[in-house]
């Protein structure tokens, strides 16, 4: 067996126990946050501060009877709950989290990256369309037209951080950042940040854009009829994809693994953390918006401005190389 | 999907069935409810969509029918009073004080001056609860989590003050043929005047993190648009008449009890959407505390319940008598008429949230289905008192 094979192999194990027990870990995160900021306690009767609270509730969901509706597709109906969550893990592979310290050394990671989060919207779609219900129709069709409009100013926000580090490679595009904040891309590509974190909330479907489970909306919008482990995995899936999304603006944006003092691998999960805490925090502050709000966000707003971010940085990189040139 | 293949033509009852006969062939036929998270309680709304687009909504009553006009034939008056508590939860103290008025008005009982103030400062700060529950709810609608338990917070000190005379935290059945059951303590007015500026100190921060909130403006300015005009044709009163620029308040229309005797003012909005509705709403918050701190100020000493007051046994008078008063959600009126015998022979009782509720199917047509939850809320509905 190659070495290379062995190595994709305990990192794909790796990856699936981190993203089980990261998904652990949000969840009591997700609840004592946002019992604090609702000033309660949040849970507190499992396990010191609570901290066993999820593992009861992972257990809960484990435990529980499998159900599907009569006249759902039943194929369909349990392949999406996998289908969230397998692609997930592969989005993981590529991401470095120190110098060397990554699974799959392949210097298209972006790339891998961002075809791999475009499969997610599809889990959504077969998810809601197959449990032959209404609610998880509307859902379904909510969450197509979302990803697919946030995926383009996503996709345009990282490729010009791409320009100018000159990589696809994600261990290049950190190395190019230095150690210090000055030194990161967040300095050159102010609002390819912006846009990027603004449209990743859409691409995971996180308050304020979680319109394809919008409960008062929806009742739970493409996951209605999911109970048990058909949810948990839902679920799951949706912190994995909110880890990947944090852990690639860390990359791209907030200098990967650079950091004075720490070791890289803490201050990658460090800066993880921070933007996580981020997210938790826009969901329990703010309103949900409205579906056609959250598209002219899209359309008129994020997108032009992805777009004259693109050029103006493509202009500025042929600039330098030009000038390197000249001299 | 094959072995239920007939199942869209049986599926459905009554309601649905002849709802979608009217129905366009490529449109969506949707239940809201009776079951379903924003629609507070057991309302079911069958609404035909396109899209998200709706094009026509209904809304179907009846889930939470419990009979209280006809209860109210089976009781004598003084034992109808705990059924008032349980028609609208959100401002039980409002419904005892619309029947109890209507049977005093009936019999010519004068209540005592100081039963007045403490009807009055009771009612108030019920109506305080019941908007600080629909503000949260409301936010709830809207997608945001955190507002209702602030909301919650407030209000759970309003019902730590009216459980001291009260003896209840929802369902109250605290006034009396004649005035009210237990006088306010000194530890109990001594609350209420804490609670006073402490909530006031509460409503700018309301302002600043949640009104002027960019998304929640954007959600309910300009959103479910109802005209003066079409308020009165349904009998829309309350808030949501308010919030369409109608100056319309019992308390001050007919005026009873000592509303005529305190400063406050009736806020309308000629914004006539969603964000009239709640501006109005947030103050009349600050107006009841208004209210309220006048009257402690002015309460004389005396009785609570007039002399001779009826027993649970007493019959009511041959005749008529109609009373309204100001609620949370609008004019709440009875109408009882007795024939002299031991129970009250007809009481009818005149629930807001029914009118205001009857305007949800033409002011939603042709909004999308998220701008329809936005002003299903801003109706301000408690189904209880809608179904009676």
């Amino acid at each position: 067996m190659p070495a290379e094979l062995i190595r994709i192999l305990i990192g794909l194990v790796a990856v699936a126990v981190s993203v089980g027990l990261i998904g652990l870990v949000m969840v009591w995160v997700e609840r004592k946050v946002a019992g604090h900021v609702q000033r309660r306690p949040g849970p507190y009767e499992v396990g010191p501060y609570g901290l066993l609270q999820p593992l009861a509730d992972a257990l809960k969901l484990v435990g529980k009877q499998l159900f599907m509706p009569d006249n759902a597709d039943p194929i369909l109906f349990w392949l999406a709950p996998v289908l969230s969550f397998l692609p997930v893990l592969l989005l993981f592979l590529p991401l470095p989290l120190g110098d060397g310290l990554f699974t799959l050394d392949v210097n298209l990671g972006l790339l891998l990256i961002l075809a791999f989060s475009g499969l997610a919207v599809l889990s959504l779609l077969l998810g809601g369309w197959a449990s032959n219900n209404k609610y998880g129709l509307l859902g379904a069709a909510r969450a197509v037209a979302q990803s697919v409009a946030y995926e383009i100013p996503l996709l345009l926000s990282v490729l010009a951080v791409a320009f100018v580090s000159g990589s696809l490679d994600l261990a290049t595009v950190v190395k190019e950042q230095g150690t210090w904040p000055w030194n990161w891309n967040i300095m050159t590509q102010p609002l390819a940040f912006l846009i990027y974190i603004v449209s990743a909330l859409g691409e995971t479907n996180r308050a304020p854009f979680d319109l394809p489970e919008a409960e008062s909306e929806l009742t739970a919008g493409f996951h209605t009829e999911y109970s048990g482990m058909g949810f948990g995995l839902f679920f799951l899936a949706e912190y994995a994809n909110m880890v990947v999304v944090c852990s690639v603006a860390t990359v791209l944006f907030l200098g990967g693994w650079h950091g004075p003092v720490l070791p890289g691998p803490v201050w990658f999960v460090l800066k993880v953390s921070l933007l996580m805490l981020l997210l938790v925090f826009f969901r329990w502050t703010y309103p949900r918006v409205r579906f056609d709000q959250l598209l002219n966000i899209n359309w008129k707003w994020l997108m032009p401005l992805a777009v004259a971010n693109l050029m103006l940085t493509a202009f500025f990189v042929k600039l330098a190389q030009y000038a390197v040139v000249k001299m | 999907m094959t072995r239920y293949a007939d199942m869209d033509q049986v599926a459905g009852d009554f309601y649905t069935n002849n709802f979608a006969k009217t129905a366009k062939e490529s449109s969506l036929i949707l239940n809201l409810g009776p079951q379903h998270p924003s629609t507070h309680g057991v309302l079911r709304v069958i609404v035909e969509m396109d899209g998200e687009y709706i094009l026509r909504a209904e809304p179907v009553l009846g889930y939470l029918h419990r009979m209280h006009e006809k209860m109210a034939e089976v009781k004598t008056a003084a034992q109808f009073i705990p059924n008032m508590g349980r028609v609208d939860y959100g401002h039980a103290l409002a419904w005892n004080w619309a029947f109890l008025g209507a049977v005093e008005k009936l019999a010519g009982i004068e209540v005592p001056e100081r039963a007045e103030y403490v009807r009055t400062i009771t009612c108030e700060l019920n109506r305080i609860a019941s908007h600080l529950l629909w503000w949260g709810a409301y936010l709830l609608d809207l997608g945001a989590f955190t507002p209702i338990m602030y909301a919650f917070d407030d209000r759970e000190k309003v019902l730590d003050i009216l459980q001291m005379p009260t003896g209840s935290r929802l369902t109250y059945s605290y006034y009396r043929i004649g005035g009210v059951a237990l006088d306010l303590s000194e530890d109990c007015l001594r609350s209420i005047r804490e609670f006073i500026p402490w909530m006031r100190s509460r409503l700018p921060m309301y302002k600043d993190l949640v009104s002027d909130n960019i998304i929640l403006r954007k959600r309910i300015e300009g959103v479910g648009v109802i005209e003066p005009e079409l308020c009165r044709r349904y009998g829309a009163t309350g808030p949501v008449a308010r919030g369409s620029g109608i100056n319309y308040d019992v308390r001050r229309a007919e005026p009873y009890s000592v509303y005529p005797k305190v400063d406050f003012i009736v806020p309308t909005s000629e914004l006539k959407d969603a964000r009239g509705r709640y501006d109005v709403r947030m103050i009349e918050i600050e107006q009841s505390l208004r209210i309220i701190e006048q009257c402690v100020e002015q309460m004389p000493e005396g009785d609570i319940l007039v002399k001779g007051a009826p027993k649970p046994s007493w019959k009511a008078p041959k005749g008529e008598a109609y009373f309204a008063v100001e609620g949370g959600r609008g004019k709440i009126g009875v109408y009882v008429a007795s024939d002299g015998g031991k129970n009250i022979y007809r009481t009818k009782l005149r629930a807001p949230g029914y009118s205001n509720l009857s305007l949800f199917a033409e002011v939603s047509s042709g909004t999308i289905l998220a701008d329809a939850v936005a002003i299903l809320g801003s109706l301000d509905l408690i189904i209880p008192e809608i179904d009676r």
